[in-house]
Protein backbone atom coordinates (compact mmCIF):
# COMPACT_ATOMS: atom_id res chain seq x y z
CA UNK A 1 0.00 0.00 0.00
CA UNK A 2 3.28 2.42 0.83
CA UNK A 3 4.17 1.99 -2.77
CA UNK A 4 1.18 3.05 -4.58
CA UNK A 5 0.39 5.98 -1.52
CA UNK A 6 3.66 7.56 -2.33
CA UNK A 7 2.97 7.53 -5.80
CA UNK A 8 -0.27 8.92 -5.96
CA UNK A 9 1.66 11.74 -3.46
CA UNK A 10 4.20 11.67 -6.38
CA UNK A 11 1.65 12.11 -9.05
CA UNK A 12 0.14 15.59 -7.38
CA UNK A 13 3.76 17.15 -7.41
CA UNK A 14 4.49 16.48 -11.14
CA UNK A 15 1.16 18.01 -11.15
CA UNK A 16 2.13 20.82 -10.10
CA UNK A 17 5.56 21.50 -11.30
CA UNK A 18 7.90 19.25 -9.00
CA UNK A 19 10.01 16.63 -10.60
CA UNK A 20 9.78 13.11 -8.69
CA UNK A 21 11.37 9.89 -8.18
CA UNK A 22 9.70 6.95 -6.84
CA UNK A 23 11.40 3.78 -4.92
CA UNK A 24 9.52 0.83 -5.97
CA UNK A 25 9.14 -2.73 -3.79
CA UNK A 26 7.20 -4.80 -5.84
CA UNK A 27 7.25 -4.65 -10.09
CA UNK A 28 3.33 -5.61 -10.26
CA UNK A 29 2.43 -2.46 -8.09
CA UNK A 30 4.66 -0.29 -9.83
CA UNK A 31 3.45 -1.51 -13.22
CA UNK A 32 -0.60 -0.85 -11.90
CA UNK A 33 -0.05 2.59 -10.30
CA UNK A 34 2.42 3.86 -12.43
CA UNK A 35 4.65 6.12 -10.70
CA UNK A 36 5.89 8.64 -13.21
CA UNK A 37 9.71 7.88 -12.56
CA UNK A 38 9.98 4.77 -10.40
CA UNK A 39 13.13 2.83 -9.36
CA UNK A 40 12.77 -0.86 -8.36
CA UNK A 41 15.32 -1.92 -5.57
CA UNK A 42 16.17 -5.62 -4.14
CA UNK A 43 14.91 -5.22 -0.83
CA UNK A 44 12.84 -6.47 1.20
CA UNK A 45 9.64 -4.27 2.56
CA UNK A 46 11.28 -2.18 5.54
CA UNK A 47 14.29 -1.70 3.88
CA UNK A 48 14.05 0.66 0.91
CA UNK A 49 17.07 2.28 0.75
CA UNK A 50 19.28 -1.15 1.56
CA UNK A 51 20.66 -1.92 5.01
CA UNK A 52 20.82 -0.03 8.14
CA UNK A 53 23.67 2.14 8.69
CA UNK A 54 25.23 0.85 5.18
CA UNK A 55 25.85 4.66 3.66
CA UNK A 56 27.24 3.38 0.74
CA UNK A 57 24.85 1.43 -0.33
CA UNK A 58 21.99 4.22 0.69
CA UNK A 59 24.11 6.53 -1.53
CA UNK A 60 24.21 4.47 -4.48
CA UNK A 61 20.47 4.05 -4.15
CA UNK A 62 20.08 7.85 -4.28
CA UNK A 63 22.15 8.06 -6.83
CA UNK A 64 20.56 5.87 -8.95
CA UNK A 65 17.38 7.59 -8.07
CA UNK A 66 19.06 11.08 -8.92
CA UNK A 67 20.43 9.57 -12.37
CA UNK A 68 16.37 8.55 -13.56
CA UNK A 69 15.78 12.61 -13.99
CA UNK A 70 18.37 12.26 -16.85
CA UNK A 71 15.94 10.33 -18.66
CA UNK A 72 13.63 11.81 -21.23
CA UNK A 73 9.59 11.49 -21.17
CA UNK A 74 6.85 11.35 -20.81
CA UNK A 75 6.86 8.56 -18.22
CA UNK A 76 5.85 6.59 -16.68
CA UNK A 77 9.34 5.20 -16.46
CA UNK A 78 10.54 2.32 -14.54
CA UNK A 79 14.15 0.86 -13.87
CA UNK A 80 16.26 -1.32 -11.43
CA UNK A 81 18.67 -0.68 -9.48
CA UNK A 82 21.69 -1.81 -11.39
CA UNK A 83 19.95 -1.18 -14.66
CA UNK A 84 19.49 2.67 -13.93
CA UNK B 1 13.23 -6.66 -4.96
CA UNK B 2 10.50 -7.50 -2.61
CA UNK B 3 9.14 -10.79 -3.52
CA UNK B 4 4.64 -11.31 -2.49
CA UNK B 5 5.70 -14.66 -1.34
CA UNK B 6 7.67 -12.55 1.88
CA UNK B 7 3.82 -11.20 2.80
CA UNK B 8 1.81 -13.01 5.17
CA UNK B 9 -1.39 -14.46 3.83
CA UNK B 10 -3.45 -12.74 4.60
CA UNK B 11 -1.71 -9.33 2.96
CA UNK B 12 -1.61 -11.47 0.13
CA UNK B 13 -5.13 -12.41 -0.08
CA UNK B 14 -6.32 -8.52 0.40
CA UNK B 15 -3.71 -7.47 -2.03
CA UNK B 16 -4.76 -9.64 -4.83
CA UNK B 17 -8.42 -8.59 -4.66
CA UNK B 18 -7.57 -5.11 -4.43
CA UNK B 19 -8.00 -2.75 -7.24
CA UNK B 20 -5.03 -0.59 -7.37
CA UNK B 21 -5.22 3.27 -8.08
CA UNK B 22 -3.97 3.56 -11.78
CA UNK B 23 -1.99 6.83 -12.63
CA UNK B 24 -3.58 7.98 -15.97
CA UNK B 25 -2.50 10.63 -17.84
CA UNK B 26 0.73 10.13 -15.92
CA UNK B 27 2.43 14.02 -15.45
CA UNK B 28 5.32 14.96 -16.34
CA UNK B 29 7.46 17.47 -15.03
CA UNK B 30 10.98 17.39 -16.54
CA UNK B 31 14.29 18.99 -14.49
CA UNK B 32 14.50 22.76 -15.53
CA UNK B 33 17.53 23.11 -13.97
CA UNK B 34 21.16 20.58 -13.35
CA UNK B 35 20.95 18.67 -9.91
CA UNK B 36 24.13 20.62 -8.68
CA UNK B 37 21.42 23.07 -8.14
CA UNK B 38 18.71 21.46 -7.34
CA UNK B 39 16.90 21.53 -3.98
CA UNK B 40 16.10 18.52 -2.85
CA UNK B 41 12.79 16.93 0.27
CA UNK B 42 12.25 13.15 0.85
CA UNK B 43 8.34 11.85 1.32
CA UNK B 44 8.29 9.04 3.36
CA UNK B 45 5.62 6.75 3.65
CA UNK B 46 6.80 4.98 7.03
CA UNK B 47 4.57 7.16 9.29
CA UNK B 48 7.09 8.84 11.17
CA UNK B 49 5.92 11.60 13.57
CA UNK B 50 8.17 13.96 15.75
CA UNK B 51 7.76 13.94 19.87
CA UNK B 52 5.63 16.99 19.56
CA UNK B 53 3.57 15.88 16.80
CA UNK B 54 0.34 13.53 17.10
CA UNK B 55 0.84 10.18 15.58
CA UNK B 56 -1.37 8.71 13.29
CA UNK B 57 -4.52 7.62 13.48
CA UNK B 58 -4.94 3.75 13.33
CA UNK B 59 -8.96 3.55 13.60
CA UNK B 60 -9.07 5.96 10.89
CA UNK B 61 -11.02 3.48 7.98
CA UNK B 62 -9.01 3.10 4.85
CA UNK B 63 -5.88 3.96 6.32
CA UNK B 64 -5.16 7.96 7.98
CA UNK B 65 -4.61 10.07 4.77
CA UNK B 66 -3.15 12.88 6.62
CA UNK B 67 0.64 14.01 6.64
CA UNK B 68 3.28 15.38 9.15
CA UNK B 69 6.17 18.31 7.92
CA UNK B 70 9.40 17.56 9.23
CA UNK B 71 11.89 19.87 8.99
CA UNK B 72 15.25 19.50 7.92
CA UNK B 73 16.78 19.86 11.40
CA UNK B 74 14.80 16.96 12.80
CA UNK B 75 16.66 14.36 14.98
CA UNK B 76 16.70 11.55 12.90
CA UNK B 77 16.91 9.16 16.36
CA UNK B 78 14.38 10.98 17.91
CA UNK B 79 11.43 10.22 15.40
CA UNK B 80 8.77 7.70 16.71
CA UNK B 81 7.52 5.07 14.09
CA UNK B 82 3.29 4.89 13.62
CA UNK B 83 2.95 2.91 10.64
CA UNK B 84 0.27 0.75 11.66
CA UNK B 85 1.27 -2.21 8.81
CA UNK B 86 2.26 -5.77 10.06
CA UNK B 87 3.11 -6.81 6.75
CA UNK B 88 7.13 -5.80 7.39
CA UNK B 89 9.98 -5.95 9.79
CA UNK B 90 10.30 -3.04 11.13
CA UNK B 91 13.41 -3.05 13.08
CA UNK B 92 15.99 -1.92 10.47
CA UNK B 93 14.20 1.74 10.41
CA UNK B 94 13.67 1.69 14.10
CA UNK B 95 17.65 1.25 14.00
CA UNK B 96 18.95 3.79 11.29
CA UNK B 97 16.20 5.86 9.99
CA UNK B 98 17.85 6.73 6.85
CA UNK B 99 16.53 3.70 5.63
CA UNK B 100 13.14 5.53 4.68
CA UNK B 101 13.89 9.16 5.56
CA UNK B 102 17.60 9.94 4.22
CA UNK B 103 18.36 12.91 5.88
CA UNK B 104 21.63 12.36 6.54
CA UNK B 105 22.65 11.27 3.14
CA UNK B 106 20.97 14.37 1.27
CA UNK B 107 22.99 16.56 3.30
CA UNK B 108 26.49 14.74 2.30
CA UNK B 109 25.16 14.74 -1.27
CA UNK B 110 24.34 18.43 -0.67
CA UNK B 111 27.82 18.79 0.51
CA UNK B 112 29.32 17.19 -2.14
CA UNK B 113 27.93 19.38 -4.33
CA UNK B 114 25.79 16.54 -5.79
CA UNK B 115 22.55 18.73 -5.70
CA UNK B 116 22.37 22.10 -4.75
CA UNK B 117 21.07 21.61 -1.10
CA UNK B 118 18.25 19.99 1.06
CA UNK B 119 14.68 21.58 1.44
CA UNK B 120 13.74 22.95 4.85
CA UNK B 121 10.78 20.49 5.03
CA UNK B 122 10.19 17.24 4.66
CA UNK B 123 6.87 15.21 4.19
CA UNK B 124 5.94 11.96 6.45
CA UNK B 125 2.83 9.89 5.73
CA UNK B 126 1.06 5.96 7.04
CA UNK B 127 1.27 4.90 3.74
CA UNK B 128 -1.52 2.04 5.07
CA UNK B 129 -4.10 4.06 2.74
CA UNK B 130 -6.19 1.59 0.53
CA UNK B 131 -8.97 4.19 0.58
CA UNK B 132 -7.22 7.01 -1.30
CA UNK B 133 -10.09 9.48 -2.21
CA UNK B 134 -9.39 11.63 0.28
CA UNK B 135 -5.10 11.60 0.05
CA UNK B 136 -5.43 12.55 -3.21
CA UNK B 137 -8.44 15.20 -3.65
CA UNK B 138 -7.43 16.90 -0.04
CA UNK B 139 -4.17 15.83 1.92
CA UNK B 140 -1.79 15.51 -1.28
CA UNK B 141 -2.14 18.51 -2.59
CA UNK B 142 -1.91 20.45 0.57
CA UNK B 143 0.93 18.05 1.17
CA UNK B 144 2.37 19.46 -2.29
CA UNK B 145 1.60 23.06 -1.71
CA UNK B 146 4.63 22.75 1.30
CA UNK B 147 7.09 21.59 -1.25
CA UNK B 148 5.81 24.15 -3.88
CA UNK B 149 6.11 27.13 -1.12
CA UNK B 150 9.85 25.70 -0.56
CA UNK B 151 10.61 25.94 -4.17
CA UNK B 152 11.59 22.43 -4.22
CA UNK B 153 12.80 21.38 -7.56
CA UNK B 154 13.22 17.50 -6.91
CA UNK B 155 11.76 15.34 -4.26
CA UNK B 156 12.05 11.61 -3.68
CA UNK B 157 9.51 9.31 -2.56
CA UNK B 158 10.08 6.65 -0.17
CA UNK B 159 7.84 3.64 0.45
CA UNK B 160 8.51 1.13 3.31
Amino acid sequence: MCTQTVSLVAAEAERQGITTVCLQLLRVIAESVRPPRGLLVPFPHGYPLGRPHDATLQHRVLRAMLALTNEPGPGPILRELGSA
Amino acid sequence: MAELSELPLKTRLFLAAYRWRRIDPVPWSPLRKPLRECRVAVVSSAGLTRPDQAPFDDDVRGGDPTYRILPADTELGELLESHRSESFDHSGLREDPNLALPLDRLKELAGAGTIGDVAPRHLSFMGSITATGRLVKETAPGAVNTLVADQVDLALFVPV
